[in-house]
């Protein structure tokens, strides 16, 4: 029997071999079976985005894409609103990553859960929370009216709702990678001299870099991806606070498929660009796990 | 990683401080406003916006839907975790990345494509429909798509402890004259079900909060095919902002009751399974 040769455990031996061998037609039935649903789930949506943005010919695809305004504007403030959320989970994913994988304290573990909450939210209610505070009928709408800051309806909202629900992806990610590789190193750095910011930078952050960028990625998907949570608060103002996603699903509701099409065919090429890198940088942090585990070993520390 | 860090490593009280401000200001203070909203209201208030029949309806649905798509993530989830640990075949490699596109592709992407390809003159609807399936803007549709945003957390779930099984226990069955199917009801199925609780868990949490792509393929038929999140939203576009806040309380006290309930669950399955 074959193994995955990227399975980090390798157990299968020849004496094992019999023990665990299926019959070949209950294996090639669960393979047929398994690439049948997720050819039916997966595959075929995807094939099919593409298939129905360029129906209309290439020509009329680039037409849909460049020639809208609102269109154009959707997809810069996505990739403005992405970033600015991704960094906000960033620093605060270290911030966190750091207090909980590196020190005990009382209430660590609700900390912990506290940090996942937001994946528990259903988006819209996390839209609908913000709307209470900022929105006209809000605890803070009416002092902000005064003072002329515009939070729901305006690009501040969308970025406060991409965060809420972005929140957990990068902190959750480095927690355990932090904790796999210990703090030996850090330790050493701080007791010759380093002071924290060095320590951070020149031991930590390159640690642990894969397992950052890996929760980077996903956090970026799931930010340019949004759609609850900033449907609830942007107020759907075309050429102003709509979003990619929100621009699908206003072009769906015009009955322009073609265009809400090609507008989707972007998003599925992030989420297929996405899935290339996932698997590249789940390789190397795999790898820098295995390392630090393999350098533990032998003092016990594991 | 003792508590004797804190005197070793910098950055304890900053790094914590941090954390604690921003967590408080994005998630706690948000989540007090919603609360102290719901309690403006009183009592007999709350009931009449939280438990309108349209809105009991929707809770039905919502949950009922989930469930059903989360039981057919399981069963799809099992087969595909099991052969991509166990078997080799050409193309396991795309299949095993493909897995979570879900993850990554945008909800409203998933709807929209969702409620084109199962209408009568889409791609896979020109099959379905002449046979009586209706898998758009039926609750149907919903289960469907709500099983593609869950079926890779059942595979997620369950690979790491299909891979780590130790083949000491399926050799021991093997030797003690069990068949497969004994040895695989017997033997790696008790062990599988922590697994299996904690991807039903994540596909369940998942189901009941969508919005994205549950508003496309739906057609959101108040009750019929109306979710909790999307009766919020209807609510909200008419400006009922208590009744909407109330719905909104209703939906966090059911994950956060799941979420409790599955906890204790995923606890006691572990200590009567390892």
């Amino acid at each position: 029997m074959h193994n995955a040769p990227l399975t980090v455990v390798t157990r299968a031996t020849s004496g094992h071999a019999v023990a665990r061998r299926d019959h070949a037609w209950i294996r090639w039935g669960l393979i047929l079976f398994a690439v049948g649903s997720l050819t039916l789930l997966i595959v075929v949506p995807v094939v099919n985005v593409f298939y129905q943005a360029l129906a209309p010919g290439l020509r009329a695809y680039i037409d849909n894409l460049v020639r809208d305004p609102d269109t154009l504007h959707a997809i810069g403030l996505t990739l403005i609103i992405a970033p600015v959320a991704v960094i906000a989970n960033l620093v605060f994913g270290i911030a966190a990553a750091w207090a909980i994988a590196r020190f005990k304290f009382p209430g660590r573990s609700l900390l912990t859960a506290l940090v996942d909450l937001p994946f528990s939210v259903s988006p819209v209610v996390a839209g609908l929370m913000l709307v209470l505070l900022f929105g006209m009928q809000g605890h803070f709408g009416p002092w902000l009216r005064e003072h002329g800051v515009s939070i729901i309806f305006a690009w501040p909202g969308l970025i406060l709702a991409t965060t809420f629900v972005t929140l957990p992806f990068i902190a959750r990610e480095l927690i355990p990678v932090m904790e796999a590789i210990g703090s030996d190193e850090e330790v050493a750095a701080v007791s010759l001299g380093a002071s924290g910011w060095q320590m951070l930078w020149r031991i930590t952050l390159p640690n642990v870099k894969w397992g950052l960028l890996y929760g980077v990625i996903l956090c970026n998907a799931r930010a340019m991806g949004e759609f609850g949570a900033v449907y609830v608060v942007s107020g759907h103002i075309a050429g102003r606070t709509d979003t990619m996603p929100l621009r699908v699903e206003k072009l769906f509701q015009e009955y322009n498929n073609p265009a809400s099409f090609a507008v989707a065919s972007l998003l599925t090429l992030l989420a297929l660009v996405t899935l290339v890198l996932k698997v590249v940088v789940a390789r190397k942090t795999r790898r820098d796990l295995e390392e630090a585990a393999r350098e533990s070993a032998p003092t016990g520390g594991a | 990683m003792s508590s004797s860090n804190r005197h070793v490593l910098p950055g304890f009280h900053s790094s914590l401080g941090f954390t604690l401000v921003y967590l408080g200001l994005l998630v706690l203070v948000p989540l007090v406003a919603c609360f102290s909203k719901a309690f403006t209201l009183t009592w007999s208030e709350f009931w009449a916006a939280a438990w309108t029949p349209r809105a009991v309806a929707a809770y039905k649905f919502t949950l009922g839907a989930s469930i059903a798509s989360s039981l057919v993530s399981i069963v799809i989830g099992f087969v595909v975790a099991w052969v991509l640990v166990r078997y080799e075949f050409p193309g396991k490699r795309l299949f095993d990345a493909l897995v979570d596109l879900p993850f990554a592709l945008p909800t409203a992407v998933a709807g929209l494509v969702y409620s084109t390809l199962y209408v009568p003159n889409g791609w896979l609807g020109q099959f379905l429909v002449p046979l009586g399936i209706e898998a758009a803007y039926s609750r149907l549709a919903v289960v469907l798509v709500l099983t593609f945003l869950g079926v890779p957390f059942v595979i997620r779930a369950l690979e790491p402890v299909l891979e780590s099984f130790e083949a000491d226990a399926e050799e021991a069955a093997y030797l003690l004259g069990a068949n497969r199917l004994q040895t695989f009801l017997r033997v790696i199925l008790p062990a599988m079900i922590p697994a299996v609780i904690t991807g039903f868990s994540l596909s369940l949490a998942r189901g009941i909060g969508e919005y994205g792509s549950v508003v496309f393929v739906s057609g959101n038929m108040p009750f019929k095919t109306e979710i909790a999140p999307v009766l919020i939203v209807a609510q909200l576009e008419e400006f009922h902002y208590a009744e909407a806040t109330a719905i909104a309380v209703m939906l966090l006290a059911m994950s956060f009751a799941l979420l409790v309930a599955i906890n204790l669950l995923e606890r006691w399955s572990k200590r009567f399974y390892a």
